[in-house]
């Protein structure tokens, strides 16, 4: 690689250059960068824990009458697969690049508020495991990653399972909706000047959009979920059936929040493809503007299409009409973005390094679950295909081919910023073949499994109906995909350790990010630049590349901060202290009020058992805590 | 975008690019979040309204299968006189934080109007006196048949409103926090902020009262 | 979070004194007819229901005008409050219209 030939300016051992060692130092950590990483690690590992989940799914599969697992394992199996990708995985996935790039990109020391961001780690890592533990013990949430109640009240799941899950969701919840706030007041509040709106990088764009689709869909699951536990442990008929409830409220709440959630979990993706291509095409993004206004389109829209998921439920022809019009318009700003894309290349240098090539793979596939989706858009067709594998073909191109292969660029990417090394091009190589070889081989039979007609969420199946070759395929497929990503994980491990060293700039990008050292020194930037243009460091070493973009001419600034100053390379590598530059203290209490937040919330499982006392002693002493440790943080100074 | 002010620490300063402080920002993504919170509850009082198979009703009497005869429930003349109650708590709040940022100019040192401790005393006692009036509502429901188990109206109502409550209660709390800060240090034009914040989220619980008080009580 | 001593943007303007005491006389009196209106006959016409729901928006709106001094403060406060408002209204808007229109006669 021509890149890792250059002599890097300094060669730091990776994660040296953070100052604090030791494992004391990550768990007080209010570092973005840190706890971008224990994002990144954490959500990593549920993502390989969720993968397996999907083998065992697969493996029960692969041939008729199998009974590898009982049925009751496997609704565990396929709850937990869903609900752990969804909330532990591609969101969580998404969120280490928040925590890591927002900052970088906007030219800030840290994020608005960094003690709320060590908390949102905190309070996720702690309800991740609240839910994965209970499948150890055959216990866990079994009733679909949508929960439908009135199947999830007391008389149809009596278990522990659904309070797991009931309880697991609010947790993360909080999680979320913490880190959102965080996020939408940093990219106001922290760009550095002159990074205007319409000058920020497409990704902390799309995390902006995705900020606000996660403070306004979550409030709505909240609230069926506080409804359902309410049903499950205080007698209330929200979801009651004999009462008068309706059937459908649950599902209007969830897919209010569900649907929104769909664009959460893809949006960061694009906003990541949307910085590898531009770089590896060395041309700036084409129609910047477009890009930005589609995913705004996109987050709107997002709000108008929910009752698509149902269809089959009878809403009638007007609600049926309106929200396939609704579904089939937002396809448009989906479609522009690709188009977008694709002329981003056109024309181009185009360099086929891992992540250009996984960025590529995400516009393929992507438009392949793209199209199975407008497909759904129609009722009728859509009355054909809902509850089959079709669904789930259309739902894993969209997810693994575009969530996933997304995020897997963006780390082959940003690798060399948050580590210093470059992860390996040949083992990328390989990673990225046999991925889409593996996605496609396991994905794409199911669209004809499914328009024969196999259910969803079956555990076991007759042989003789057409559907034993395509799950045979699926199953090897997903093999392939389990042992691709074993090359994966190798190659994450072995780079972190003996990769390439990167230099500043790994890959010849043009925006801020690549103007600090690889790994960024704890306080970002020495010194905050003023930014001028969309891509400044092109601007510095390769103006013919932006010449004529809007927004790229240089303006008169006002300076206000006495140490902003055109951007620059920064080379030096001076401490905070040297440079002067106040840092926050670390602090434990983000983890303590996390701690005791799980506990309030674990409390109300004694419910479940008529233990009321014990209950609500755990509780109430557990919010206790909660509120006295807030107190404690907000009455202590930040640095 | 330039217009930046710099925002006062001990040595340094600090800059935003909007020049508004960060707290502000997030206090108000948080209020538009909970407007969807306050929305989802809303939408099922509504949509379950009338849909409750047995009584008590909110606005209509009911005879139960055993001859007992209900009055419809709602007390219009309490919940009056407790919506007065919140609406002058806001009153009571802007008095405060207008004390606060107008601390030693004239006609505030020495007057009433200057007396911020007054003012987030009054706030905090007025938001319990809501509180008050909320417990001695439930607690009559209570008595006359009606809990959360009852029936749709029941759940809803008692959902719906609770989380009302609960709002208020974490608003008094935070009136109390700074009402010690106040008396412990006084709060000066400086502080103004934190009751900024504050103010905004009890005036905004005082808006969501106004659309349950409409919503709930007095459309039948 | 952000521990900094504050330091409250003056440049825009605020709402004075007088200002706070009339509107919550305002309040006070829309209050006052909303309930009266309810115990008159009026309170059966098709007419009552939107004419609460103007009243009550009238009380939302001039609360979130001046005592959350929208009117006199930043614009991004403004976008941050209605976009999320109008979201949450349509919302709001929608479920109840999905639900009072019965697609399968019973």
């Amino acid at each position: 690689m021509a890149t890792t030939a250059a002599t890097p300016t300094f060669a730091p051992p990776a994660a040296a250059s953070y100052g604090q060692t030791g494992i004391w130092s990550w768990i007080t950590t209010v570092d973005h960068k840190r706890i971008g990483a224990l994002y990144l690690y954490t959500a990593l590992f549920f993502f390989l824990f969720g993968g397996l989940e999907a083998g065992m799914i697969r493996w029960q599969l692969a041939l008729p009458n199998q009974h590898i697992v009982t049925a009751e394992q496997y609704n565990q199996l396929f709850t937990m697969h869903g609900t752990t990708m969804v909330f532990l995985a591609i969101m969580p996935l998404s969120a280490a690049f928040f925590n890591f790039l927002i900052p970088l990109q906007i030219g800030a020391r840290d994020v608005a508020f960094p003690r709320l961001n060590a908390f949102s780690y905190w309070v996720y890592v702690l309800g991740g495991t609240f839910m994965t533990v209970p499948i150890f013990f055959g216990n866990a949430p079994n009733g679909g990653w949508f929960g439908y109640a009135p199947l999830t009240t007391m008389p149809y799941s009596s278990g522990l399972n659904i309070d797991f899950w009931v309880m697991g969701l609010q947790i993360l919840g909080i999680s979320s909706l913490a880190a959102a706030f965080n996020f939408i007041t940093t990219i106001i509040n922290m760009r550095a000047p002159g990074m205007t709106l319409m000058r920020m990088p497409v990704f902390t764009w799309m995390s902006f959009v995705v900020q606000f689709l996660l403070i306004l869909a979550f409030p709505a699951i909240t609230i069926a979920l506080v409804f359902l536990l309410f049903d499950r442990f205080f007698g209330t008929q929200f979801y009651e059936i004999a009462a008068g409830a309706d059937p459908l409220l649950w599902q209007h709440l969830f897919w209010v929040f569900g649907h929104p959630e769909v664009y959460i979990l893809i949006l960061p993706a694009f906003g990541l493809v949307s910085e590898i291509l531009p770089t590896f095409s060395r041309k700036p993004l084409f129609g910047y503007n477009v890009v930005i206004y589609s995913g705004i389109m996109i987050g709107f829209l997002g709000f108008g299409v929910w009752a698509h998921h149902m269809f089959a439920v009878g809403m009638g022809a007007t609600a049926d009409t309106v929200f396939a019009l609704t579904t089939m318009l937002i396809g448009v700003p989906t479609g522009v973005k690709i188009f977008n894309w694709i002329a981003t290349m056109w024309g181009g240098q185009i360099r086929f390094a891992a992540p250009m090539k996984f960025a590529i793979g995400l516009i393929a596939l992507f438009t392949i679950g793209g199209i199975s989706g407008v497909m759904h858009s129609s009722p009728p067709a859509d009355l054909q295909q809902t509850d089959t594998y079709f669904v789930v073909a259309h739902f894993h191109y969209v997810l693994f081919g575009g969530s996933i292969m997304g995020i897997l660029g963006g780390i082959y990417f940003y690798f060399p910023k948050i580590t210093g090394r470059y992860m390996s091009e040949t083992m990328g190589t390989w990673h990225f073949w046999t991925t889409f070889i593996a996605m496609n081989l396991t994905f794409f039979p199911m669209h004809f499994s499914g328009m024969l007609g196999m259910p969803r969420r079956i555990y076991t199946y007759d042989a003789g109906q057409g559907w034993d070759t395509f799950n045979l395929i699926s199953s090897i497929g997903t093999a392939m995909l389990i042992l691709s990503t074993l090359i994966f994980v190798i190659n994450f491990l072995k780079s972190r350790k003996s990769g390439a060293i990167a230099p500043n700039d790994a890959w010849g990008a043009g925006t801020l990010e690549w103007s600090i050292p690889s790994p960024p020194p704890d306080y970002n930037f020495a010194e905050i630049p003023v930014v001028t243009s969309r891509y400044p460091l092109w601007d510095l070493k390769h103006p013919e590349r932006t010449a004529g973009i809007a927004h790229s001419a240089p303006d008169i600034m006002t300076i206000t901060d006495a140490h902003a100053v055109p951007v620059h390379e920064e080379t030096g590598h001076k401490t905070a202290a040297e440079l002067g530059i106040p840092m926050p203290f670390n602090t434990v209490k983000p983890l303590i009020a996390a701690a005791a937040l799980v506990t309030m919330f674990s409390g109300l499982l004694f419910m479940h058992k008529d233990q009321f006392a014990v209950a609500m002693t755990i509780t109430i002493g557990s919010a206790a805590l909660f509120v006295g440790t807030l107190y404690a943080w907000l009455t202590s100074p930040l640095e | 975008m330039a217009s930046a002010v710099a925002h006062e620490s001990h040595e340094h300063t600090h800059y935003t690019t909007t020049g508004l402080d960060n707290r502000k920002v997030a206090i108000w993504a948080f209020i538009g979040s909970e407007c969807m919170l306050f929305a989802s509850l809303i939408s099922t009082y509504l949509i379950y309204k009338g849909k409750s198979i047995v009584g008590p009703f909110p606005h209509e009497a009911w005879t139960s299968p055993s001859g007992q005869i209900f009055k419809p429930i709602l007390n219009i003349p309490v919940t009056s006189q407790s919506t007065f109650v919140l609406l002058m708590s806001s009153l009571a709040m802007v008095m405060a934080l207008d004390a606060v940022e107008s601390r030693g100019k004239p006609g505030y040192v020495g007057t009433i109007k200057g007396n911020s401790k007054f003012w987030l005393a009054a706030t905090a006692v007025l938001g319990a006196t809501f509180l008050g009036y909320q417990a001695f509502e439930f607690t009559s429901f209570v008595h006359e048949g009606l809990t959360i188990k009852t029936n749709l109206f029941g759940s809803s109502f008692f959902t719906l409103t609770g989380f009302h409550g609960a709002h208020v209660t974490a608003g008094v709390l935070w009136l109390l926090t700074l009402l010690s800060i106040d008396i412990k240090r006084g709060l000066t034009p400086k502080d103004a902020l934190l009751v900024d914040i504050c103010a905004l989220y009890w005036h905004f619980v005082d808006v969501v009262w106004i659309a349950i008080f409409t919503l709930v009580y007095l459309i039948a | 979070m952000n521990d900094h001593a504050p330091h409250a943007d003056h440049q825009h303007e605020h709402p004075t004194w007088k200002q706070y005491k009339w509107v919550a006389l305002w309040l006070t009196v829309i209050t006052v007819f909303e309930v009266w209106i309810y115990y008159t006959p009026f309170s059966k016409s098709p007419m009552y229901a939107p004419l609460l729901l103007v009243l009550s928006a009238t009380k939302f709106i001039i609360v979130v005008m001046f005592y959350m001094h929208l009117k006199y403060d930043h614009k991004l406060f403004r976008a941050l409050f209605t976009g999320p408002l109008i979201i949450a209204i349509s919302t709001l808007l929608a479920l109840f219209a999905l639900f009072s229109h019965q697609a399968i006669p019973q």
